[in-house]
């Protein structure tokens, strides 16, 4: 079940078929942080995966990004076994924004965000101009352009957050996979980020799959939704179906109201004191 | 601030100039010194005993003092070139340390690299042990180095791999007990103990040519090791979960990297004694001048550091009125030294 397209104008249209998780287990040492979980994902979609602390969201990221192998089960990237992929071949394939984060050298903004071509690159290769291009594009795009000269050890969290977001978008793959990638950034930046993965979404056929704390905001963007408790899936679907009062309820043990809010045309979500 | 940066990051892209730089200043300080000393000899006559050893022809250094030939040949060169390699080797494997170790304060000896060496060592001067002749104390410091790498590795690796925070507790834990034992040496051992305590000063005193194709060999194949993995180890600084998603085989790259850093520390420590601060702050030095990038850190670096020991040595050897430890004088001279710089870089950061 290989979707592989190669076309004469780009070379690296992919149509990434589902992320296939099969009835996947992950635990350290006793206790279960993941059980079977079983989801497939589609591409051109953007998914938002939420749940309490501890619910197991980043170790879901860490085993699709082959960060961590499952125990019981299996996933499939592309319908092959996600084990058989290299590192090198995945690195072109799915892009991460971790969650927290600091860098202790002091390399340059742009030094970072061009260590997102490092895997399109050979070992000793400089970069070509159109890895200069893309580079300068995704800096223009996020707006960190303004300081690409300045070193990372001297920016504020969410300034280096963003690069290390623009890096990741630079690193140009298929899939994207944000672990609270926003958590650290004021909303107009969260809003300009999230804008800028699901314009990737829509027009290229990305996937993205996003760890998200805010709910409403994972309303706004998120196709599908999959709620995540002590390791399992609370529920999972479409957002409009799946965002209710009731998963909130059950997920989170907090009283809220859901409703379509017009002017964002989206769900919103207030909770109950 | 922004025009600093920008003269900062201009500097780091001329790194084939300083390289270039670099190597003509090694070469440079390393005919001056070999001139140096209590026979002094002529920059011309160290050119023509050189030349003529490389090509063979005797009818360069006629007229020439005969004593000349050996004392650069065979007294001052092998020393020369044997603190030039442990320099550069020292250098390069401190670049490696901090970079997986993420840490720019490590240093090859972080590890309990040096403490192992100097256990072995003093084991062998205490034992008199002569098994291999003047080899015996280079291979014991070389064993109790690689089996301290081996036990500290071991007593860090869980099953999420090597996490830096351990790797330098276990270090600091495993230097701490063979700190101690060198110490239970020292109290045991009668006559030798100026021996051991000579030794663990480091010196590049009657250095032979062996000893100069020890260091070479080592050195060479590290640094060919750690050019190769140099790209995956600036990935690395961005942490194992995002270096792993740019393609790097994280628990390999660090095993290979770390072993191979402490096998050159290894081998350097037991030429040499144990010298410090040069691991330690040739690194961060240099990395103001090329900035991070480990690919242009790691030449610089070896060629830095060989300068630096080599001017530190040539120092002791011919211009101080007595020679005193090599290792005493680059923690003399070092310490201090990076003391003013970490101070002055608390000093920035909390300005900015």
């Amino acid at each position: 079940m290989l979707y592989f397209l190669e076309t004469a104008e780009n070379k690296e249209t992919f149509v990434t078929m589902p992320f296939e998780c099969e009835n996947i287990s992950f635990g350290y040492t006793d206790t279960r942080v993941v059980e079977n979980f079983s989801i497939s994902f589609a591409p051109g979609n953007f998914y938002g995966v939420i749940g309490p602390n501890g619910s197991g969201k980043t170790t879901i990221l860490d085993l699709l990004s082959k960060h961590l192998e499952p125990e019981v089960g299996r996933i499939c990237y592309n319908g092959k076994d996600l084990s058989l992929y290299s590192r090198k071949q995945l690195s072109k394939q799915i892009a991460l924004v971790p969650q927290n984060f600091y860098i202790n050298f002091a390399f340059t903004v742009k030094e970072i965000v061009m260590m997102g071509r490092y895997p399109h690159l050979p070992r000793f290769a400089a970069p070509t101009p159109e890895d200069i291009h893309i580079v300068n594009e995704m800096m223009e795009k996020t707006g960190i352009d303004k300081f690409s000269d300045r070193f990372i050890t001297e920016l504020s969290g969410g300034e280096r957050q963003r690069v290390v977001f623009t890096r990741a978008l630079a690193q140009n793959t298929p899939v994207l996979i944000l672990d609270e990638a926003t958590s650290n950034l004021d909303i107009n930046y969260s809003i300009s980020l999230l804008n800028i993965s699901e314009q990737g979404v829509k027009k290229e056929g990305n996937t993205v799959i996003a760890v998200m704390q805010d709910i409403n905001l994972a309303a706004a963007y998120c196709d599908y939704l999959i709620f995540l408790c002590e390791g399992r899936i609370a529920a999972h679907g479409i957002t409009r179906q799946v965002l209710n009062p009731n998963t909130i309820q059950s997920v989170f043990n907090v009283d809220a109201k859901v409703y379509h809010e017009s002017y964002s045309d989206s769900l919103q979500v207030v909770f109950k004191k | 601030m922004e025009q600093s940066s920008t003269i900062a990051i201009r500097f780091r892209e001329a790194t084939a100039a300083q390289i270039l730089c670099l190597i003509v200043a090694l070469v440079g300080v390393i005919i001056v010194s070999a001139g140096m000393g209590y026979i002094k000899i002529p920059l011309a006559a160290i050119a023509k005993i050189i030349a003529t050893k490389i090509s063979g022809k005797l009818s360069l250094i006629e007229g020439l003092n005969q004593i000349f030939p050996v004392v650069v040949f065979d007294v001052r060169l092998p020393r020369i070139l044997t603190a030039a390699l442990v320099g550069g080797g020292l250098a390069m494997s401190g670049v490696v340390f901090q970079g997986i170790l993420l840490n720019p304060l490590a240093d090859p000896y972080t590890l309990g690299v040096s403490a192992g060496a100097a256990f072995g060592a003093s084991l062998a001067i205490l034992l008199n042990i002569h098994l291999l002749g003047t080899y015996s104390i280079p291979l014991f410091a070389f064993i109790g180095a690689a089996s301290t790498l081996i036990l500290v590795i071991y007593l860090s690796s869980s099953a999420e791999g090597l996490s830096s925070n351990n790797l330098i507790l276990s270090g600091i834990i495993v230097a701490a007990i063979l700190s101690a034992g060198i110490s239970f040496l020292k109290y045991v051992a009668d006559e030798q103990v100026s021996i051991i305590i000579f030794w663990l000063m480091g010196s590049f005193g009657s250095k032979t040519w062996a000893d100069v194709a020890l260091a070479s060999i080592f050195v060479c194949v590290g640094f060919l090791i750690f050019v190769y993995f140099s790209r995956d180890l600036n990935l690395m600084s961005l942490g194992n979960r995002t270096a792993a998603s740019l393609g790097v085989d994280t628990k390999k790259v660090t095993l290979i990297l770390l072993s191979t850093a402490s096998l050159v520390a290894a081998i350097c420590v037991s030429v040499s004694g144990i010298i410090g601060f040069v691991g330690l702050l040739v690194p961060h030095m240099m990395r103001f001048i090329t900035g991070p990038d480990n690919r242009r850190l790691v030449p610089v670096a070896l060629l830095s550091g060989g300068i630096l020991l080599l001017c530190a040595d040539t120092i002791t050897r011919a211009v101080l009125p007595t020679e005193i430890p090599i290792g005493v004088l680059t923690a003399l001279i070092g310490g201090p030294f990076f003391c003013y710089i970490f101070w002055k870089q608390q000093k920035t950061r909390k300005l900015l």
